[in-house]
């Protein structure tokens, strides 16, 4: 399953990739986020609350940013134990394209569920992957530039 | 025939409790001083546990204890064991993998058993559970079953190279090759039988005591075989001697096979008592039994069926992948094999049959009898690659049939497959099936259907089965781990009522109204008086359980060598009573009788003098009235039938509705028509439910279970069925003393075929040449879809 998206984003690309690597616009962002803590700069360990179907689980477990190439974009990748619920991970291709002064932010995400989460809310994981990286990112835009995204895909 | 009698529809005695709330079953139990336990299950298809870290976990409020693999392997636990032996073609026996208790190093499919916890309530163990650190590395899986045996795909045991099991055939290739290369016509069919998650009404369930002060262990488990539980667990898994472990399997809500394995929980929950020193209660909940609950069919076929210029059948080729999921379950290995290709020969007298079944394992659940178990997934190909024939030459599906049955006056028939048929009559259930389905009138139907839009469509099935497991030398040769006989006791109380106390188990059959009805129609006795007892291997001699349909055509013929027993003792007894001499003493309808006179004497009156001999002849004659007998069949027993399916097809939106069903069958004598009737009923909506509705789904990348609920495992409902027509043949079995054939698996065993070839013949107008199982409404309109394509390039 592969979801992807765009949005534009009031503001810089510098500044909007610099936004994508600060630890406190990531919580803000990542939906359900509980706490975020460095470990290192690409480096993070998450809480993460989720309701995927019905079932809801607290998701703990890390953050990884690789493929860093500033100011073009990263992957931003998750993966956490949801103890009895089982486990979700996934990842977002982001890249960062120049639009006049404003940017064109552009992600590419994939998900997956393990365990109990798989057995009840598979079918929904597609549906709520998508929200989840249109309420990330959406708000990560709302927060960086202003006003608010043009357009979500 | 007396109205609690042989041939009565006598309610089941068992529903008062059932239909009131009162049946006790596992997790009823009250034991005082419980512990509950839960038990953390693996995520991941296939991995390698790096690290399990309990210490937060033990250190939760409520936890009693936690297992782990290590513990088990610490206490040299073994293995749970495959019971059957199936030799592969060059005669080795087969891969038999190591199949842990707890996972120790790797865990192999979704749900496999990471830890055991115990606590003083489920809340608190599921709380600790979580809180388990489990560290895995996970790694790719092995689970597209056409895919599994191919190179490179990942190994799921070290143990079986290349996921292969075994590679087993039956038959001679070259002969079958010999007489394809004549044949006039081949039919050729690729087809899937779809996995099925079994759904027992009641989830497993197990509790278990240590008597510290005896060494005793008591394991309640919802078990269809107790004894063979006790005897696995005592000789393979836990070493605790027989006499000092006591199984008991009380009422149980619905098995379908599923019941009859050892597995990994029960396992643990006794073992652990001892530890814990408290009792143990275990129940899954639903997820659990989607995910581990041993899984049903999940076959992957090429036939082949070689036929004259006239449709006579000339040999039948048939190449099947079967799938047994990640570790071999209790019986798994002889299902798609002496369960399976012995059965190819169908009603039919094709000559030559080659099956070529190779087992593959996966990383998915264990798979093992189901409802059937081997016998629906043989009666799908037959019935399915005869109906392709007929339409492929055009001729009359039921003439076809006809045309190839195994005459009357051919029994006892030896088919290729190695089986001997003892008895049948197969043209007059098929035209009894016709008469009742009005088959003359279909035409008319489908025309009538056309003009509301819908597409009617007819299909048969006629079926043949091996039940009545099974005569215990022929099971031996073949591989097979333990005896097949059945014991019965029959034990009178001094006041004359009666304990029939049986090893088969019931566990929604009714047996205990049928076998009353046995006891109460051979001795007289009212049927009130009757007890059966069932299900504690502390109170029965010993038992080989309830599975492939054997428990009336077994058991019950255990107890009618019991009852023999009682009337032979009775008559000694009676005689001395009636100053007689013991050749002339006559038993009939609970009185003995001197021949010729009208001197007798009740049972009853018998009964009191064996247990209170004042006037009895203790000489020659023990006291007390008490007979136990154990009874090993000659041969299996053959039912035979067909069913006639009618549905209706929505072309627009693919919803298949199947609006009139017929089964007419051979079960020889029947005891209780109405519980007969509620098992065809019964079977024919499990496999209504495997045509139509039913799929365990897998991700074919991740391994994980996608349907692991009712939000995504469709079960047949009452609405999805009409209302069933039945007919009888009876052609009684001529070696057993009631002259019955197994009627539990029937209904399971002919319905996808009768179902899936009336779907295809709805559908052959427009092009579509196969659907697999299940014809969901999705299925159905994307192949109407792709005939419409493929007729407009």
């Amino acid at each position: 399953m592969e979801i992807k998206g765009e949005y534009k984003i009031a503001a810089p690309r510098d500044k909007v990739f610099a936004a994508l690597n600060d630890q406190a616009v990531l919580q803000a962002c990542i939906p359900g986020c509980e706490t975020l803590e460095k470990l290192s700069d690409t480096e993070m360990t998450a809480k993460v609350r989720l309701r995927i179907g019905p079932v809801s689980a607290a998701f703990s477990g890390k953050v990884t940013l690789s493929d860093i190439d500033p100011p073009n974009g990263y992957k931003i990748s998750g993966e956490g134990q949801g103890g009895v619920a089982g486990f979700a991970k996934g990842g977002a291709v982001v890249k960062l394209t120049e639009d006049g002064g404003d940017t064109v932010l552009t992600y590419d995400v994939d998900a997956q569920v393990g365990g109990k989460i798989a057995q009840v809310g598979a079918r929904l994981i597609a549906g709520t992957a998508k929200k989840l990286a249109d309420q990330f990112f959406g708000k990560f835009a709302e927060s960086v530039g202003a006003p608010p995204p043009t357009s979500a895909a | 025939m007396t109205e609690t009698g042989i041939g009565a529809r006598v309610h089941r005695k068992e529903d008062k409790r059932f239909l009131t709330g009162t049946g006790r079953y596992v997790d009823d139990l009250p034991l005082a001083r419980a512990t509950y336990a839960y038990f953390l299950r693996s995520p991941h298809a296939h991995a390698k546990i790096k690290k399990i870290d309990t210490t937060a976990a033990k250190a939760m409020p409520g936890v009693v204890e936690i297992f782990t693999g290590k513990d088990t392997a610490d206490a040299k636990m073994g293995g749970l064991i495959c019971g059957w032996v199936v030799k592969d073609k060059n005669g080795e026996p087969h891969k038999a993998p190591a199949h842990p208790v707890m996972a120790l190093d790797t865990v192999r499919y979704v749900g496999d058993t990471v830890a055991m916890v115990v606590a003083n309530s489920v809340d608190e163990a599921k709380d600790a559970a979580e809180a388990i650190k489990v560290d895995y590395e996970v790694k790719p899986a092995n689970v597209d079953l056409a895919r599994a045996l191919d190179k490179g795909t990942p190994e799921v045991h070290p143990e079986a190279p290349g996921n292969l099991i075994y590679d087993w055939e039956i038959g001679v290739k070259a002969d079958v090759d010999a007489a394809f290369a004549k044949a006039a016509h081949v039919t050729k069919l690729d087809l899937v039988n779809n996995r099925l998650i079994p759904n027992a009404m009641e989830p497993r369930a197990a509790a278990a005591e240590y008597d510290k002060g005896t060494g005793n262990y008591t394991l309640w488990s919802t078990s269809q075989n107790p004894h063979v539980l006790r005897l696995i667990l005592s000789a393979f898994v836990l070493g605790i001697p027989e006499h000092k472990l006591r199984v008991v399997a009380p009422d149980v809500g619905g098995g379908f096979g599923s019941k009859i394995f050892c597995y990994n929980e029960e396992t643990m929950v006794c073992w652990a008592a001892s530890r814990v020193g408290r009792p143990i209660k275990w129940t899954a909940e639903r997820a659990e039994s989607f995910m581990t609950d041993a899984h049903g069919r999940d076959h992957v076929t090429h036939a082949e069926l070689a036929m004259d210029k006239d449709g006579k059948f000339l040999a039948l080729k048939v190449e099947t992948i079967a799938n047994m999921g990640a570790y071999l379950s209790t019986f798994s290995t002889a299902v798609p094999t002496y369960l399976y290709a012995t059965l190819l020969a169908g009603q039919y007298t094709t000559p030559l049959i080659y099956a070529n079944v190779k087992a593959a394992v996966t990383h998915t659940a264990p798979v093992d009898a189901y409802r059937g178990a081997g016998r629906p997934e043989a009666t799908f190909v037959i019935e399915t690659i005869v109906s392709k024939a007929a339409a492929e030459l055009k001729m009359d599906t039921a003439e076809l049939r006809r045309k190839n049955f195994i005459p009357k006056e051919a029994f006892p028939y030896q088919t290729p497959v190695a089986l001997q048929y003892d008895s049948g009559n197969y043209p007059p259930i098929i035209d009894e099936a016709m008469k009742i389905a009005d088959y003359k009138g279909f035409e008319a139907r489908r025309a009538e259907a056309k003009k509301r839009g819908k597409l009617r469509g007819i299909g048969f099935s006629s079926y043949i089965e091996a039940c009545g497991l099974a005569p215990s030398q022929v099971i031996g040769q073949l591989g097979g781990g333990v005896g097949q006989w059945e014991s019965a006791q029959i034990k009178f109380n001094p006041t004359g009522n009666v304990q029939v106390i049986t090893g088969s188990h019931s566990h929604g059959q009714g047996h205990e109204t049928t076998f009353a009805q046995l006891v109460s129609d051979k001795l007289g006795v009212p049927i009130e008086n009757i007890e059966v007892v069932h299900g504690d291997t502390s109170t029965t001699t010993f038992g080989m359980g309830t599975y492939g349909s054997r428990s009336l055509a077994v058991g019950g013929s255990a107890i009618m060598k019991a009852t023999d027993k009682i009337i032979a003792k009775g008559k000694k007894v009676a005689a001395h009573l009636m100053e007689a001499d013991v050749a002339d003493v006559e038993f009939d309808n609970g009185t003995f009788k001197v021949a010729g006179t009208d001197k007798n004497v009740p049972l009853a009156q018998v009964v009191f003098a064996a247990y209170v001999p004042h006037n009895y002849p203790l000489a020659e004659v023990e006291p007390g009235m008490d007979e136990n007998a154990f009874y090993d069949p000659a041969n299996f027993v053959y039912p035979a039938g067909t069913q006639i399916c009618e549905v209706e097809i929505d072309p627009d939106t693919g919803v298949v509705e199947v609006v009139a069903h017929t089964a007419v069958d051979d079960f020889g004598n029947i005891i209780n028509p109405m519980i007969v009737e509620g098992q065809v009923h019964g079977g024919i909506v499990q496999g209504v439910g495997q045509a139509l509705h039913e799929a365990a789904v897998y991700d074919k990348d991740t391994g994980q279970l996608l349907s692991g609920s009712y939000m995504d495992y469709r079960m047949p409902r009452a609405e999805d069925v009409p209302s069933f027509k039945l007919g009888y043949k009876v052609t009684p079995c001529p070696h057993n003393p009631l002259g019955v054939k197994g009627c539990g698996e029937a209904g399971a065993i002919a319905a996808p075929a009768a179902v899936m070839n009336a779907v295809h013949d709805a559908l052959a107008p427009l092009g579509v040449k196969h659907v697999e199982m299940p014809a969901t409404p999705l299925n159905v309109w994307q192949s109407i879809q792709g005939a419409q394509r493929a007729a407009a390039e």
